[in-house]
């Protein structure tokens, strides 16, 4: 079963179109002196991609992360999610942009430790305005894909670092997002379930859906599509 | 595709001429009121944010328990104490009145009565509205004559103090609450005739050495008998009966030249003072009412507020210190709870909470808290105050809607605890709540 079959509306168009595109967006954090943790960037992530960011720490890779997942504004330039412009839209608006649009996975899987699995799977489906009679199908859906189904009644705090960071993904897929954003996904993850977790990133890419994940773990990297630097706040894809 | 589906745009998306955007490109989508974090998500997310610590919920309602404990507490106290206080009030002062002649002390020190009460007064008092018994009562003098059981002349014994000797009116016993212990007490034929008879009190009749009046015993004022009829005790005003020997009032003219009656004692209906009292010196002397002093008690009603008004103010004063620190007890683990779920927050925020949804469920979690502390509190006064009322023997008094209202006040209580913390959370920015992990 793929997610495809689950949640056909978030089958790939059959043309490849942008549904990330920074404009110029640069972040500037005001101080003494001011630091430009991200330069003026160009920056097109088209549906199906799966882009990987790759840099040192300090380098800015945050910065995007946070411009990219609407948790932060750009300071200059325009910020377009699925050609909505968002960089001075309401806060309102962006919140549901948000949990409509975006999937998020974080390095420390940021699971509610007093609620079960599916409670924290169902967590997303709330703010994404999911239809409520389908929200526990599509969390039992989602849990089932990421290899979780007989989890689903656990504490996160019983599982093993892989199967949290696999509820995570699962949250963050329930809600038929258009583009999963992950900060260092398997940075908390021992060599075996990383790679359990990129293996379901690349099953989740083959069913079109847009990955953008920043790391700085090779492994991670060379699974990627495409392949971003970023250095000092400046921009540079790997050709 | 699910947003693309939508068939009205929002204003948040004109499409850029700019972008290379395709026709099937979607707008945001509207949701439909149904599916959208409403009340229902709220309630639950903020049942299952106060039931993830249990621990820690007994902790932040305790001081709230305590304060709306002590408030019902308190005043349920003060209730059922005030009813006490009135029971008493009633039974006794509230229903006694005396009136007797007025008096001014004169240039040389004495004492002097300004008017005197008719021999008639038993009987002008009883016609008046709201009396139940009325009787006088004078002290009768003797001239130095003993007091005894035996007629003995022994020059050489120690000389003991007789019992005074009192004259009353028929209905005397009746007004200050008296009992007949044996025989009975004389009645206005023994008083018109003057007969040599008297009635003795329990503590006279004992020294006397009378204890029984069938075998019609006799005592001797001076020389001459007089024939016991019977005993009283058990008085509740004027217990120097007790210790009298009581003879009528038409007995003490003729006898021993009584001038006049010295006290009136009038038994009230409850709450007849305030209109008795003005009656009371027109009728026993009515060309010169001045000259009688009345002393009614003071309107129940009067009394009972005045008594539930001190007793409630000094209590609820200490319960709403006892609330403040429940309010803030609230304020103080919602905040600390705010600051220890900022990583929970963030990912709300990440997940599409607006701060509104975030505020708003914090609140509800601080209103919730607050009324279950409300709850239990006010229960928990209510048995405390059952337990006293049981222990001191009382009839607990309790206004249940004061009840209904504290627990209420304990969500007004949570609520306006809940506000800052709220406002805390709500202003929380994701990007910094997301590092600090869960």
């Amino acid at each position: 079963m793929t997610l495809l079959d689950l949640f056909p509306e978030s089958a790939p168009p059959l043309e490849r179109r942008p549904v990330l595109e920074l404009r110029g967006a640069a972040r500037d954090f005001p101080g003494d002196p001011p630091v430009h943790a991200l330069h003026a960037t160009d920056l097109v992530v088209q549906s199906g991609d799966y882009l990987c960011i790759v840099g040192p720490s300090g380098s800015g890779k945050s910065t995007l992360l946070h411009l990219l997942g609407l948790l932060d504004r750009p300071t200059a330039g325009e910020y377009l999610l699925d050609g909505i412009p968002t960089a001075a839209a309401a806060e309102r608006t962006r919140a549901q942009l948000r949990a409509a649009h975006i999937g998020f996975v974080f390095q420390a899987f940021h699971l509610l430790p007093h609620r079960s699995v599916l409670e924290n799977v169902l967590l997303a489906t709330l703010y994404a305005g999911v239809p409520r009679g389908q929200r526990h199908a599509r969390a039992h859906a989602a849990l089932e894909r990421v290899g979780l189904a007989h989890r689903v009644d656990f504490l996160p705090t019983l599982l093993s670092g892989g199967e949290r960071q696999r509820a995570a993904v699962a949250r963050a897929v329930v809600s038929s997002p258009r583009v999963l954003l992950a900060d260092e996904p398997t940075g908390n993850l021992d060599t075996e379930s990383s790679a359990g977790v990129l293996d379901l990133f690349d099953e989740l890419h083959a069913d079109g859906l847009t990955l953008v994940v920043i790391t700085h773990n090779p492994d991670v990297s060379a699974r990627a599509s495409r392949r971003v630097h970023i250095t000092d706040g400046y921009l540079r894809e790997e050709v | 595709m699910r947003a693309g589906s939508a068939s009205s745009e929002s204003p948040a998306s004109p499409a850029s001429p700019a972008s290379p955007v395709s026709p099937a490109a979607p707008a945001l989508a509207t949701v439909p009121r149904g599916d959208r974090f409403g009340a229902r998500d709220l309630m639950a997310e903020a049942a299952a944010g106060i039931g993830a610590r249990p621990g820690r919920l007994l902790l932040t309602i305790l001081g709230t328990v305590l304060g709306i404990a002590s408030v019902v507490v308190t005043v349920g106290l003060a209730q059922t104490a005030a009813g006490q206080i009135n029971k008493q009030f009633d039974a006794v002062a509230a229903t006694q009145a005396v009136a007797k002649p007025a008096s001014s002390t004169s240039a040389f020190g004495q004492t002097v009565a300004l008017g005197t009460l008719p021999w008639d007064a038993q009987a002008r008092a009883a016609r008046l509205a709201g009396v139940e018994a009325a009787g006088t009562i004078s002290a009768v003098d003797v001239g130095g004559a003993d007091v005894t059981a035996v007629p003995v002349n022994d020059p050489s014994a120690a000389r003991t103090a007789s019992p005074p000797v009192l004259a009353t009116s028929p209905g005397l016993l009746d007004a200050i609450g008296g009992r007949v212990v044996t025989g009975r007490y004389f009645d206005a034929g023994h008083d018109e005739r003057g007969d040599r008879v008297v009635v003795l009190g329990a503590d006279a009749a004992r020294r006397l050495g009378v204890q029984r009046v069938d075998r019609q015993p006799s005592v001797f004022i001076g020389d001459v008998a007089y024939q016991v009829i019977g005993i009283v005790d058990d008085v509740r005003r004027r217990p120097d009966v007790l210790a009298a020997v009581l003879m009528p009032e038409g007995t003490a003219r003729v006898e021993f030249g009584l001038t006049s009656p010295g006290e009136l004692h009038l038994r009230l209906a409850l709450g007849a003072g305030p209109v008795v009292g003005p009656q009371l010196p027109v009728a026993l002397a009515p060309t010169d009412p001045a000259s009688i002093d009345v002393a009614v008690p003071p309107s129940t009603s009067r009394l009972r507020e005045s008594v539930a008004a001190d007793v409630n103010t000094i209590f609820l004063a200490l319960g709403a210190v006892a609330l403040l620190i429940g309010g803030v007890g609230i304020a103080n683990v919602t905040l600390l709870s705010v600051m220890e779920r900022v990583g929970e927050i963030g990912l709300r925020r990440a997940l599409g909470a607006t701060r509104r949804m975030i505020g708003a469920q914090f609140v509800l979690e601080s209103v919730v808290v607050g009324l279950l502390g409300g709850l239990v509190g006010a229960a928990l006064g209510v048995v405390v105050v059952v337990a006293v009322s049981a222990a001191q023997s009382w009839t607990p008094i309790l206004d249940l809607g004061m009840v209904a209202l504290a627990a209420v006040a304990g969500g007004v209580i949570g609520l306006v605890a809940g506000l800052y913390p709220a406002l805390k959370a709500a202003s929380v920015e994701p990007v910094s709540a997301l590092r600090a992990g869960l």
